[in-house]
């Protein structure tokens, strides 16, 4: 024992999928302890519930209650959340400390980074969904069909990636300071523009007009396709526009983060 | 040409520890392996020559310092060296391969000039975590006890006082058990009380023949931890050796003398580097004292309270930095 730890043998291997699992716990418990984070991710979804699910929820639109269309619409708002979020402000954030760099320089390898924000952001997004699905059904007796559920569940959790991808683009553009501002701003519009906070039919026709060039209604409607709700355009074209807002996301940020390369080492 | 002339008050100034030096004399060994090499390596930034054709070789168990004024390039060598920059022209090598590598990183642990770490996580999980990232690292029990910060293991790192969070980014550099350890300027914007105790905290770790590359601007930094120093400004090597060759090479004497004669006309004599007015006193540093004191008697007559000392090693890097003026 005491001989090992005098230098490192190159014999010695890392515990891969343990430091996966510890990288993604601490992603988690790093955001979960961050009140802002939480409140926003969590809270603020269940809040928006209670109001517009009692005001609205009796009444019905693409085929289904508007309570159930917001109960996944606002879970929606929170996947987005979690992801733009996490991605964008966490990552302009810790590459403005210069933990980034520190953790470029350790040997952890960069996928574990990524993957274990990915699992945290579809961890916030089970958590959204399951109080809102309990507050839908207190509330308005929402209730799905396991099956159905678990589908929803699927889809809210593949919504992670595209808006990973978005907060990846606008978290390397911007600085520390700037990222959350921005991403609020930009957050806020597009989400309610897409539907997720009024039903998209309700909006005034030139908002609907709009909608389709923003990812957040792509997204918003394929989740509302999973619990049987009759979409406004296609599914598979739904598929297609959020596939071509993550590559372009992914390519801004490929080229931002070849920019920052050597400047703020991030 | 070295020895005081004992006949002249002498006013000792370079009486730092020389523990550094004897300790030094211990460990250094010239024939070490090369861990870590620049070689004729340039990096520019845009038009800014951070670095201008920079060798340099780190050997298997020294403490080497890198020392220099801001801006001088201390730190970009460094982010060469870790793989994080890559250089304009030249080679880079860790322990004979590419920095960047995996199998490089997992023998480095580094210090960084960085502002802090996630503030919501506790000091035991951010050392527990940054761990599982080596293949035989220090348990986290001993590198809160190598970083004296066992009694604040369960604060979140947002609560910790400034002192507490470097010693936190200190724990993060050598929980990996690293062969080489990087200290990019550790103890900027500590007290002298923290940076005497975490140069103590630096001696326990590197005890057992580990190697380490210090930057700093701190002269007394170089001297109390390193084996050899090189001397960087303006993106060049411009010294290189133990802290005491650095000292007796490029500093000479100092010359302290109540006189009549002018700043400038002293500062033209022949192995002069820098006078200072002090009073009606002069400072002089010289590279060599004798044919200065000769020339100050024979040019002044009445001249009095004559002392000369050895120059520090913080003479000695004003020297290197400040050329004088021809």
């Amino acid at each position: 024992m005491t001989t090992a730890t005098a230098h490192p043998t190159t014999a010695a291997k890392r515990n891969l999928p343990r430091l996966y699992l510890l990288e993604t716990k601490y992603e988690f418990l790093k955001l979960w302890r961050l009140r802002a984070y939480s409140l926003s991710t969590l809270v603020f979804p269940v809040m928006f519930y209670l109001i517009f699910g009692s005001s609205f929820g009796g009444f019905s639109t693409q085929g289904i209650r508007v309570a159930a269309y917001l109960m996944v619409s606002y879970a929606a708002v929170g996947v987005i959340n979690a992801a733009v979020f996490a991605f964008g402000a966490g990552v302009a954030g810790e590459r403005g400390q210069g933990w980034m760099m520190l953790k470029r320089v350790s040997p952890m390898p960069a996928s574990a980074y990524f993957t274990a924000k990915t699992l945290m952001a579809v961890m916030f997004s089970v958590l959204v969904l399951v109080a809102l699905t309990i507050t839908a059904f207190l509330l308005q007796g929402v209730h799905l069909p396991v099956l159905t559920w678990l589908k929803l569940l699927g889809t809210l959790a593949a919504g992670v990636l595209p808006f990973a991808a978005l907060g990846l683009a606008f978290g390397y553009a911007l600085g520390p300071n700037s990222a959350p501002t921005v991403l609020n701003l930009v957050n806020l519009p597009m989400t309610f523009v897409s539907g997720l906070y009024i039903p998209i039919t309700q909006l005034p026709p030139f908002v609907q007009h709009i909608a389709p060039y923003l990812p957040a209604y792509h997204f918003g409607q394929l989740a509302l396709t999973a619990i049987g709700a009759h979409p406004v355009g296609t599914v598979g074209h739904h598929l297609l526009a959020l596939a071509a807002f993550t590559a372009v996301f992914l390519a801004l940020f490929i080229r931002a983060y070849r920019r920052d390369e050597g400047r703020t080492y991030g | 040409m070295e020895s005081e002339p004992i006949t002249l008050p002498f006013t000792p100034t370079g009486q730092r520890a020389m523990s550094a030096a004897h300790r030094g004399a211990a460990r250094a060994n010239p024939a070490g392996r090369i861990v870590a090499e620049l070689r004729g390596v340039r990096k520019h930034y845009g038009t800014v020559q951070a670095l201008r054709g920079v060798d340099l070789q780190v050997r298997s168990g020294e403490v080497l310092a890198l020392l220099g004024p801001n801006g001088a390039g201390k730190t970009t060598a460094v982010g060469l060296l870790l793989g994080l920059l890559k250089p304009t022209a030249g080679e880079v090598s860790l322990f004979g391969g590419d920095p960047s590598s995996t199998a490089a990183k997992v023998r480095v642990g580094a210090m960084l000039q960085i502002s802090g770490v996630p503030a919501t996580l506790k000091v035991r999980e951010h050392l527990e975590l940054f761990a599982s990232y080596y293949p035989a690292p220090l348990s986290v029990a001993r590198a809160l006890e190598l970083a004296d910060l066992t009694e604040v293991a369960d604060r979140p790192y947002g609560k910790l006082s400034g002192g507490q969070k470097q010693r936190v980014h200190f724990a993060l550099a050598l929980v990996g058990n690293p062969d080489l350890l990087f200290l990019d300027e550790p103890t900027t914007g500590l007290d002298v009380g923290a940076r005497r105790a975490f140069w103590e905290q630096v001696r326990d770790f590197i005890g057992s023949g580990r190697t380490v590359v210090l930057t700093t601007h701190y002269l007394e930094e170089a001297d109390a931890l390193a084996d050899r120093i090189v001397v960087v400004d303006h993106g060049a090597v411009i010294a290189e050796g133990t802290p005491a060759e650095v000292k007796s090479r490029t500093a000479g004497r100092r010359i302290h003398a109540v006189t009549s004669l002018g700043r400038d006309e002293v500062l033209a004599l022949e192995n002069v580097v820098s006078v200072e007015r002090n009073g009606a006193a002069l400072e002089i540093l010289a590279s060599h004292a004798e044919p200065v004191v000769l020339e100050l008697l024979q040019r002044d007559p009445a001249l009095r309270d004559l002392e000369v000392g050895g120059a520090g090693l913080e003479d000695a890097f004003l020297a290197l930095t400040n050329r004088p003026q021809a």
